[in-house]
């Protein structure tokens, strides 16, 4: 049909008229856009966690660790009022269903910031939907840094933070040569990388590296290998179930725990409760926090915890405290933000924005004073070492003098700096969202 | 990597590759006498082997029974519910191969939700005698005890089989079923007494294993996955008879152990999942295939 000039007018017209007055066919409800607050009404927050699969071991006890933050939270008067409520949902390990389900908390459930992941692997999942939708992501754990987005908030320890006394600790005090294991995926690379740094600067020796499939539970291949090579220590970056098998295989294979010690980032309270005391005691850790930490915030909380409807799994650990930590972090953005742009103003990306600089002070945070880095929004904290004992705590042998800085670029100054705004290469160029 | 060669850890190695055929062996015999007898496809195998490292924590945390009584006590259980489960399910499904796939894969789930229902879904452990616990030096041979207990249980079990299979009335009938299902039915054997029976002897041995690999390894819900993947492959590269599972699962443990000597155990995995798919590729019956009517 030939275009007649008054077919012509009238979608002429009513494109017009759509183009001058968007509120006809524009949804014109903020909610419509995305979350919002209302005052009065309960804040809806979302925690993406694995309750069933392979990684169910330690995000379970993240789900669990936020629902007591978050009834602590309520009962001490909530936020500007309002209660905050959980948003529920079981990620299955599997990483199509991190992303899937990230989309659903943020279009559906309309949540104002979402608490999630362990791996790296999931956390990269559902990083383009956080980034594409402006959102928020609490990263509640250690990582390996190397991303620079403007989209999350880091409570756990990055690569540069995490291997930087031990490594010189246990050359200091048990030799130079040290073999590397870790799971073979990105972490545990990043990470090791960063260890052959500091391993470096301590005079220390690198025997071999040997990476184990995610999952695996046969070492005695690399530990043969670690026989043949005679390290003075082993570094591990083994994570989850290869990490208890690995554990068990070396005293069985006959290894002594005072000739060779494993130093890793990973055994922690859990781990050793799940290999049994006698194949964790005398390996040591680091991590920013342990159940025996002597602080009266500590005491609290691991007694509280323990005795709430939520502790029943029966220990408290760095994974657990660095989540419950990003409940508070929370807390004090979004009051920073509604103070400073009003309730029904607060948008996810304003509560990052006002996030940089927050302390979560040493009475409320177990392993003591914590603070977000004002540029790339990691966490300042104090790295501590603890050798696990006959009874499956942790002895802490070495606590460091000052809080350490988060840097994600610490190994590739080359590709740039990260800042508030994105990433910063050295000839000054910025790249936003560099995941 | 390249690791320097040094020949009695290279010996150590070959000794290791023993040990870790006879794991992949433990974990594929039960599969072994279910797919290759009654030819189902059991996709539960992994959550037997789970069943059976569950009850040994049950039996030991709950009951305090001494670890070596926890193996055949795992056998009896998991032998039990592989039972109820071939009564309940599979044996109205003994003329659909394909569908046994199916529906062992959703007993698979349920037996895993349940397992986690019950017991939560932290891991356990299970305690293993003092002597256990460490290991075997001869001059610079080194192995864990657990590992020699692991080979020794192992060769006792491939034994039994054996016997029950080749000398006595039972194994008779079974090979009998297994060759001509109708033939040995009108020549009055109860072939579903049988498959009942093989069923069920198939996931008592997936409880066995399940027992050693608790202390192995960490006993969780989900532990059967790993081991399902690694026991079908010894059944399909062995032909789905005993003879061929033991040379197949020896075969590649002792590969697994010599690549990840020389190169890495991903690389190692990597060589040894290529070799199989060739292998596959020129024989796809299997090493030892018996010679049976396919139904």
């Amino acid at each position: 049909m030939k275009p007649s000039r008054r077919d012509f007018l009238k979608k002429a017209s009513i494109a017009g008229v759509a183009l001058a007055a968007p509120h006809l066919w524009l949804p014109v409800t903020r909610e419509a856009w995305g979350a919002t607050l209302n005052k009065g009404e309960p804040i809806k927050v979302g925690l993406l966690f694995s309750l069933t699969g392979g990684l169910a071991v330690p995000e379970e006890d993240s789900t669990l660790v936020m629902q007591y933050a978050i009834d602590e939270i309520n009962a001490a008067g909530g936020i500007a009022g309002s209660p905050i409520e959980p948003v529920i949902v079981d990620a299955k390990s599997d990483f199509n269903v991190y992303s899937e389900k990230a989309k659903e908390l943020i279009l559906r459930n309309k949540v104002i910031a979402l608490f999630g992941c362990y791996t790296s692997a999931s956390r990269k999942a559902i990083l383009p939907t956080v980034m594409s939708q402006n959102h928020l992501l609490y990263y509640p754990t250690c990582y390996e840094g190397a991303e620079c987005t403007q989209n999350t908030i880091c409570t756990g320890p990055l690569a540069n933070q995490h291997s930087k006394d031990l490594i010189p600790f246990m050359v200091e005090k048990f030799g130079k040569k040290v073999f590397f294991v870790g799971s073979n995926y990105v972490w545990p690379k990043e990470s090791n990388k960063n260890a052959k740094i500091w391993l470096q600067n301590a005079g220390g020796e690198l025997l071999g590296e040997e990476y184990i499939p995610l999952g695996s539970s046969e070492f005695g291949p690399v530990l043969n290998k670690i026989r043949q090579a005679k390290p003075d220590f082993i570094f591990s970056t083994v994570v989850g179930a290869s990490d208890i098998a690995f554990h068990k295989q070396f005293k069985q294979e006959g290894f002594k725990v005072d000739e060779m010690p494993i130093a890793s980032l990973t055994t922690g309270e859990i781990e050793t409760k799940a290999m049994g005391n006698e194949f964790g005691a005398g390996h040591f850790l680091s991590a920013p926090y342990f159940q025996n930490l002597e602080s009266p915030t500590n005491a609290k909380f691991v007694e509280s915890f323990l005795k709430s409807k939520y502790g029943k799994n029966g220990t408290t650990h760095y994974n657990m405290e660095e989540t419950y930590l990003s409940a508070y972090v929370f807390k004090a953005g979004i009051e920073k933000a509604i103070a400073q742009f009003g309730v029904e103003e607060v948008t996810p990306r304003k509560i990052r924005d006002v996030s940089g600089g927050i302390k979560v002070s040493a009475d409320i945070s177990p392993e003591g004073e914590i603070w977000i880095d004002e540029q790339n929004f990691n966490t300042w904290l104090v790295p501590k070492i603890g050798q696990c004992q006959a009874d499956g705590s942790f002895k802490i042998v070495k606590t460091a003098s000052e809080h350490v800085a988060p840097d994600p670029y610490s190994i590739y100054a080359d590709i740039g700096k990260c800042s508030a705004n994105g990433l910063v290469a050295p000839d000054g160029k910025v790249r936003k969202n560099v995941i | 990597m390249w690791a320097s060669f040094d020949p009695s850890s290279f010996a150590n190695a070959l000794i290791l590759g023993i040990s870790i055929g006879s794991i992949w062996l433990i974990a594929a015999l039960g599969l072994t006498i279910i797919y290759g007898t009654a030819g189902v496809i059991n996709m539960a195998h992994g959550e037997f082997i789970m069943l059976g490292a569950y009850s040994s924590y049950m039996l030991q945390s709950y009951f305090g029974l001494p670890f070596l009584l926890c193996i055949p006590a795992s056998f009896v259980i998991v032998g039990v519910i592989g039972l109820i489960l071939e009564r309940g399910l599979i044996r109205y499904l003994y003329k659909r191969p394909l569908d046994t796939l199916l529906a062992t894969w959703g007993v698979s789930l349920v037996l895993m939700q349940g397992v986690r229902l019950i017991f939560g879904s932290d891991p356990k452990y299970i305690a293993v005698p003092e002597v256990f616990q460490s290991n075997i030096q001869l001059g610079f041979f080194n192995l864990s005890t657990f590992r020699v207990v692991v080979f020794f249980i192992t060769i006792a079990l491939v034994v039994g089989i054996w016997a029950l299979f080749y000398r006595s009335r039972f194994g008779m009938q079974v090979r009998a079923v297994m060759q001509n299902n109708e033939m040995a039915t009108s020549f009055g054997i109860n072939s579903d007494r049988v498959y009942m029976m093989t069923f069920a002897i198939g996931a008592g041995l997936a409880g066995v294993a399940g027992s050693l690999f608790g202390v192995l390894n960490i006993v969780l819900p989900t532990m059967g996955s790993a081991y399902v993947v690694q026991a079908f492959l010894v059944v399909v590269v062995g032909g789905g008879s005993l003879v061929g599972s033991v040379a197949a699962g020896g075969g590649m443990g002792e590969l697994q152990s010599i690549f990840a000597y020389f190169t890495n155990d991903t690389f190692a995995r990597f060589l040894l999942f290529v070799m199989i798919v060739v292998f596959l590729r020129f024989r796809p019956q299997g090493l030892f295939a018996p010679a049976k009517a396919r139904r």
